[in-house]
């Protein structure tokens, strides 16, 4: 029977004390709340994975983020950062006012598929036309979550939504728009990736995505926008994990992940 | 500071830039071009911000950005550019922030035509976007006043934290006219408190217009009312009167329109006609006390007259405050046609005549005449 005296359990507490490291805690950039999104909803993710850039990259206190209209309406509240709320599809217009009078400052829209690819068409095509300093995170479920499961501009083909039930119809409302490479079709666009959040290695993915976008803006290089996959359980009708295969086997067929447009600048070096 | 000879729109721009505007946004619309014209160059020269939005959606919400991002910032519009504006006014308002807006009136309804208007009364004054809330409303009748109101839109809108219109129209924005303009003030050195500046050892500032919660809500609207009535009370109401003291006829108008008021009002005084002008200059807040004592102290005043180059608009407000005491009759002209001197005095001389009567029903002395 081994005796341990008092000595050796000392060291022994200080040994396993140091190797206690935090691993993981609640990034600077969020507030310390209880977000209104639903279970199994990747906001959350995409929020998360904002505010670590953020904070990896030392500009919690230098950021400002213009919130959009739909379920991320209340990103202002979830993010410890300056923030404004646009009017529905304005964001991008709001966040060039606030640009062009804070040109130090690093500014960011996240905005929904419906705010981002229907009724701000114009304004989003304009930032990335006119090289607006400014960093776009663009969540793609493919439906309108606040307003209860309509049809997207993004919609899937042959989707039932609240305001398809009989299937999204190519003959009525046309197909899908693919923003990311709409987007980096614009002279001004020096960032234009599409990402998913249905899995841990796909999250890792846009995390450094998202990096590289807010990057961009850092060296003031033009606009960067990362267009997320994202799951909507609630309006999509299905459990959370049957969600995130949907993004995976019927999402990514149709919007393929990949780099639309990276600047040479932002490029990794090759060796 | 000497007189130069100065286009009613590019005395707006330049007023604005002198008062201390840090950025512009605007889009192309007849008859306030000139104004974007003038900023165009003018701010870029002096380092200011200036940028030609893709559409006046767009405009007034880069303008809602950079007021929110703490600048003095000023967009302008016509008639049908302004009611594209209107969503974005709104959430200004929502959110308490500071702004100015030229609204250089046309012809309407619809496309209308590019002549000058005063139709947009309402428009500005009532229903400047959804939800309870009013701009101040500035209207000047020279071009001198539409500089000396464009400096004080600025001061009234940091003052107050609120939208400040200066609406004039296409006759103002257009005319050249000898002015003065100020000289030129220091931009501010630091932003106000509420601004999004970036959170630097403070906690998290929040722009929005958001309040999900009704009592929150009406909360936040008992607030914005408290700062209107605080707007009517605190001596902001401006107006500019002509002759009223033995006035039997009184003719209110605005604008371009009183303008052309005071000269049928000069000529009929030389012929011995007791007639006078009152020109209200804040359309918001409406000179109602002072119209109201002006029906009560002067014991000739038979009549009023509303002159408007639009079918009867500020009318109302002239005959909620006066209307069950004298009669209030209005001339008006529409579709951008300005009166003449002529039209006008022959509309007084009638009413003069018409008042006389004085067993006539008020509900008959009561003309409406539009052409």
């Amino acid at each position: 029977m081994a005796i341990i005296s008092a000595n050796e359990f000392a060291a022994a507490a200080a040994t396993e004390t140091r190797r206690e490291e935090m691993v993981y805690e609640r990034p600077h950039a969020l507030t310390n709340v209880y977000t209104h999104y639903c279970p199994g909803c990747t906001h959350g993710i995409a929020h998360r994975l904002v505010a670590e850039v953020i904070d990896e990259l030392g500009i919690r206190e230098d950021t400002i983020l213009v919130a959009s209209v739909g379920c991320s309406v209340f990103a202002y509240n979830y993010f410890e950062v300056d923030s404004c709320e646009a009017a529905h599809g304005r964001a991008p217009a709001m966040a060039t006012g606030v640009k062009r009078v804070h040109p130090d400052k690093i500014v960011f829209t996240y905005q929904g598929d419906g705010d981002l690819a229907s009724i701000g068409m114009a304004e989003i095509m304009h930032v990335a036309a006119r090289g607006e300093k400014i960093t776009t995170i663009f969540i793609n479920n493919a439906v309108y979550g606040m307003t209860g499961g309509q049809m997207a501009p993004t919609s899937l083909l042959g989707q039932t939504t609240t305001s398809s039930p009989f299937g999204r119809d190519l003959r009525l409302t046309g197909a899908p728009i693919h923003m990311a490479e709409l987007l980096a079709q614009m002279a001004g666009t020096v960032y234009a990736v599409r990402r998913s959040l249905h899995d841990a290695r796909h999250i890792i993915q846009a995390k450094k995505a998202i990096r590289t976008a807010f990057e961009a803006q850092q060296k003031g290089l033009g606009f960067s926008v990362v267009e997320l996959l994202s799951t909507c359980p609630t309006n999509w009708g299905m459990t959370p994990a049957d969600s995130l295969d949907w993004v995976r086997d019927s999402m990514i067929p149709i919007y393929p992940l990949g780099d639309y447009k990276v600047a040479p600048e932002l490029a990794p070096a090759r060796h | 500071m000497t007189k130069q000879l100065l286009k009613g729109n590019v005395a707006f721009a330049e007023a604005a830039i002198r008062a201390g505007c840090e950025a512009y946004f605007g889009y192309p619309i007849t008859p306030q071009t000139e104004l974007l014209e003038h900023m165009s160059r003018r701010m870029i020269e002096l380092g200011r911000v200036f940028l030609q939005a893709e559409s006046e959606v767009a405009a007034v919400n880069m303008v809602y950005g950079a007021a929110a991002a703490g600048a003095k910032v000023m967009t302008s519009s016509s008639s049908p550019g302004i009611s594209l504006m209107q969503e974005g006014f709104s959430y200004m308002a929502g959110s308490n922030v500071p702004a100015v807006v030229i609204d250089v009136m046309r012809g309407g309804p619809g496309l209308g035509n590019i002549q000058p208007s005063q139709a947009d009364y309402y428009q500005v004054t009532k229903t400047a976007g959804h939800g309870d809330f009013h701009p101040i409303v500035l209207a000047p009748s020279t071009v001198q006043e539409a500089i000396d109101l464009t400096v004080l839109a600025f001061d009234l809108a940091e003052k107050y934290r609120t939208l400040v219109f200066v609406i004039a129209d296409g006759a103002i924005g257009q005319m050249m006219e000898p002015a003065e303009l100020p000289e030129m003030r220091p931009l501010p050195e630091k932003r106000p408190d509420w601004a999004v500046t970036g959170a630097k050892g403070r906690p998290h500032n929040v722009i929005s217009s958001l309040f999900m919660g009704a009592e929150q809500l009406e909360q936040m609207n008992i607030e914005l009312q408290g700062k209107l009535r605080q707007i009517e009370q605190s001596g902001e109401v401006r107006y500019e009167s002509l002759a009223i003291d033995d006035a039997e006829i009184i003719v209110v108008a605005f604008g371009t329109a009183a303008r052309v008021a005071k000269t049928a009002v000069k000529r009929l005084r030389a012929e011995g006609l007791p007639v006078g002008l009152f020109r209200p200059i804040t359309l918001w807040p409406f000179p109602e006390n002072e119209l109201a004592r002006l029906a009560e102290r002067i014991p000739a005043a038979r009549s009023f007259i509303v002159v408007e180059m639009n079918a009867g608009q500020m009318l109302h407000d002239v005959r909620e405050v006066v209307g069950g005491r004298v009669p209030v009759a209005f001339y008006g002209r529409m579709g951008g046609i300005i009166p003449l001197p002529e039209e006008i005095e022959t509309e007084i001389r009638r009413q003069y005549a018409q008042v006389a009567r004085t067993a006539m029903p008020m509900e008959a002395r009561n003309g409406h005449h539009i052409r």
